[in-house]
């Protein structure tokens, strides 16, 4: 005889807490032959400033970091993750109604992702910062420094988890903050991710996830004046037009939609796209 | 004249021969502007200088197309290392014609001829000395290899630094390989008219570098044209947001350089007569028209009156007046308009409560002019903390911790430089780490060169112009990594897309 499951409520994860969203609203999650999966959390407002406020007061501590440090705790996610592979294949499958093998292949891939992006951390300042020989009796630095608080619309299509992975972890790398609204149609595992970071190293606030619908979310975030980034992977479904005048209100750092399966691929360049250039200079004593 | 009273020692304006109107420089020639020409006036003395064509939509989709059939044509074409020769031969050119340029900045614009003598014309040769260099070394520009130039850059530019701003524009973009259309700011357009004879004189190939002339309207005409691929902007945060909402939706790649409040942090520690020095230079350089201005000077406390007395005894040795005299420290605000919106934040300031002080100096008759002031007591809600004046006024405040004045520093929406005064080399790197702006000078203040870096975090803009980050403001990568933006692509500008999945592995090797 088979034993009664016990679901899981999927809730929203925000300052490293797991709580429902204060709308009290949920949404039907279905599977992809349309069977009842989960009821999630769906995202409100409020919740989303709520993220802004765990994210902005994470800020300081996660871009103080060493680099060192935080390529370890990204680090460890990957580790974390490939402890928990059963349950996101799992989750995959039922979810987006893939096999097997497509599954563990999505979950190996955005293990291997928290890896590349987790050596990055204490590499990408000399690889996008130099000196500068400039006229004058000046020691001159640019480095690279993290943009603040970036918002995110994760890729909605396919690959529910490897899409919010390539689109948080590059975020992560420089020392931004994250609010994320995952995949709306397979939130599942972006919810389960925020479980792996609440029992890995990564400090409350540095990733906040929402669930939700994007359409109603996203637009508080663009227009949010402590948002200093918004990353439009995912939004090719929404206005993203009009997301993008709206974040020209504080001149928000802006990425567009990319549409395909390799939206978010790895690169360098999303790293930077959410770096600040700052330039030193410091005055040397005429001998 | 009494003793210790400097005789006038005006430079000369025989070798500056101005025609009496300018037209628009399009593919290689100067035609007339099809809008109604306005004049260009001395602020110093407010006579006439000269009539300014004006473009008009027209005028402007003539030079996007000259820009962009010279892309096509020539430009795109050619070798880096010819591309350079050009460059070269333009950093040469302005070298050589370095005095008439700085007499014609001082008249135009009215800054004093000491710093278009010694810093903008230098810089502007500078600029593109060390661009020229890079055109046949793009592989080593940051964006992998192989990177593409954009096609055609849409230039504007704003009034305090003319020529040197149209050098920081136009020199980057041709080194990477696009081709310019410039607007220049509607009081400051002769240097650039002057500019276009020297591109004449450098056979530069025709339609390469298009000016056109006008006001606000022209420059909106430029920045909204479906045929220009990138928008590069100096000036107020206000007009950059608006050009931001603008782009919307297009794939316009855009570098924005916008206000600042910045931050000049005088520690106890300092050496107190060169950081006195620094603060001047930091306000009063260019009369305050200078976007990464320390126009908020924070100050420790406890040497809060001893900075503050000799800052004025300082600013009691500045010298006001005629721009062209070679002594001259303070030359004239640039137009009537912002001499009014500095003299309405000033008085503001005084009705909010803040304590007034400015240099006891003789004011021209004619011209538009602004005596050196500074105010203390100020209050981090007040607007003249808040607001950029954008001319010689400096906000003081105080703090008694570096922690407050980090906090003070960067409360503020905007983020371009801040200045730090201490002999504690430790207390300076710690502070520079902390300070979120994009441009840090540590006891020192306002220096630029063409090797380093300079833009702004937050609503003080995004991109970088100068080094070899500001060479990638004008540069895409030759593929992009697999990931397809949706946004369309103008036509003859389609990125080229890989068709094939980039897998993490792939891409990790």
């Amino acid at each position: 005889m088979n034993r009664l499951a016990i679901p899981k409520t999927y809730k929203l994860y925000i300052g490293g807490k797991f709580p429902r969203s204060e709308s009290g609203r949920v949404y039907e999650v279905l599977s992809h032959s349309g069977e009842f999966l989960a009821n999630a959390a769906k995202g409100s407002r409020k919740d989303a400033r709520d993220a802004v406020v765990a994210a902005r007061s994470a800020f300081r501590g996660w871009s103080g970091a060493s680099p060192y440090n935080r390529g370890q705790v990204l680090y460890r996610i990957a580790e974390l993750l490939e402890g928990r592979r059963a349950q996101f294949v799992d989750e995959i499958v039922k979810s987006e109604g893939t096999s097997d093998s497509d599954a563990s292949a999505q979950v190996d891939e955005a293990i291997d992702r928290w890896v590349w992006y987790a050596g990055w951390a204490d590499k990408y300042v000399q690889v996008a910062g130099n000196a500068n020989p400039v006229s004058g009796a000046f020691f001159n630095l640019s480095v690279p420094e993290p943009t603040g608080i970036v918002a995110i619309v994760a890729p909605q299509g396919a690959q529910s988890l490897l899409g919010l992975v390539s689109a948080i972890a590059p975020a992560l790398v420089a020392g931004n903050t994250v609010v994320v609204v995952a995949n709306e149609n397979a939130p599942l595992s972006a919810i389960s991710l925020g479980e792996v970071l609440a029992t890995s190293d990564v400090p409350g606030g540095v990733v906040n996830i929402l669930t939700g619908s994007p359409a109603e979310i996203v637009p508080w975030l663009a227009s949010h004046a402590d948002v200093n980034a918004l990353d439009l992977v995912g939004a090719a479904e929404l206005d993203w037009v009009d997301l993008q005048i709206s974040a020209a209100e504080t001149l928000k750092r802006v990425l567009s939609p990319e549409a395909g399966e390799d939206a978010a691929a790895p690169a360098l360049s999303r790293i930077l796209a959410f770096t600040e250039l700052k330039t030193v200079w410091h005055t040397k004593a005429l001998l | 004249m009494k003793f210790l009273d400097y005789a006038p020692a005006p430079e000369s304006r025989a070798l500056l021969n101005l025609k009496d109107d300018y037209g628009l420089f399009i593919n290689g020639d100067f035609t007339a502007g099809r809008g109604t020409p306005f004049a260009t006036i001395n602020p110093a003395t407010e006579q006439h200088l000269a009539m300014i064509a004006t473009a008009n939509e027209a005028d402007v989709d003539a030079a996007v197309s000259a820009a962009r059939h010279a892309y096509d044509g020539v430009w795109s074409r050619l070798s880096g290392s010819d591309r350079g020769k050009y460059l070269f031969r333009i950093a040469r050119l302005v070298q050589e014609r370095a005095r008439e340029l700085a007499v014609a900045e001082t008249l135009d614009n009215g800054k004093p001829i000491k710093e278009t003598r010694d810093a903008d014309i230098p810089l502007v040769a500078a600029w593109f000395f060390y661009y020229a260099g890079w055109a046949d070394k793009l592989d080593h520009a940051g964006v992998g290899p192989n990177p593409a130039s954009l096609g055609v850059a849409a230039q504007v530019i704003p009034w305090n630094f003319p020529l040197m701003m149209l050098a920081w524009k136009i020199a980057p973009a041709l080194a990477a390989g696009n081709t310019v259309v410039l607007k220049p700011a509607e009081t400051t357009s002769l240097t650039a008219m002057l500019f276009a004879e020297i591109l004449q004189q450098a056979d530069l190939p025709a339609g390469v570098v298009n000016i056109i002339t006008g006001d606000g309207m022209t420059g909106q005409a430029l920045v909204n044209h479906p045929g220009v691929n990138k928008v590069a902007f100096t000036g107020s945060t206000a007009v950059g947001r608006a050009i931001a909402r603008s782009v919307a939706g297009t794939d316009k790649k855009v570098s924005l350089e916008l206000g600042g409040k910045g931050a000049n942090i005088v520690f106890d520690d300092a050496p107190i007569d060169q950081a006195v020095d620094g603060i001047v230079r930091g306000i009063f350089f260019n009369q305050g028209h200078v976007c990464c201005a320390g126009s908020r000077l924070l100050v420790q406390e406890s040497i809060h009156d001893d900075v503050i007395e000799r800052l004025k005894r300082r600013m009691q040795t500045l010298r006001l007046g005629d721009p062209l005299d070679k002594n001259t420290d303070i030359g004239a605000i640039n137009s009537a308009e912002q001499l009014a919106r500095i003299r309405e934040l000033s008085d503001l300031g005084q009705q909010e409560g803040a304590e007034r002080w400015s240099v006891d100096c003789v004011i021209p008759d004619n011209g538009f002019w602004f005596a050196p002031t500074i105010f203390t007591n100020v209050a981090t809600s007040h607007r003249i903390a808040r607001e950029e004046i954008f001319g010689p006024v400096l906000s003081v405040l105080t703090f008694r911790t570096p922690a407050e004045a980090i906090a003070k520093a960067n409360n503020t929406p905007y983020g371009l430089s801040a200045g730090i005064w201490s002999d504690k080399g430790s207390r300076i790197l710690a502070v520079a780490d902390k300070l979120r702006a994009g441009v840090i000078w540590a006891n020192t203040f306002n220096q630029f060169d063409p090797s380093s870096p300079f833009g702004g975090f937050k609503e003080s803009g995004y991109g970088r112009e100068g080094g070899r980050h500001g060479l990638a403001a004008y540069l895409k990568p030759a593929l992009r990594s697999g990931s397809r933006s949706i946004v369309a692509a103008p036509e003859n500008t389609a990125a080229p897309v890989s068709k094939k999945t980039v897998s993490a592995k792939k891409a990790a090797k």
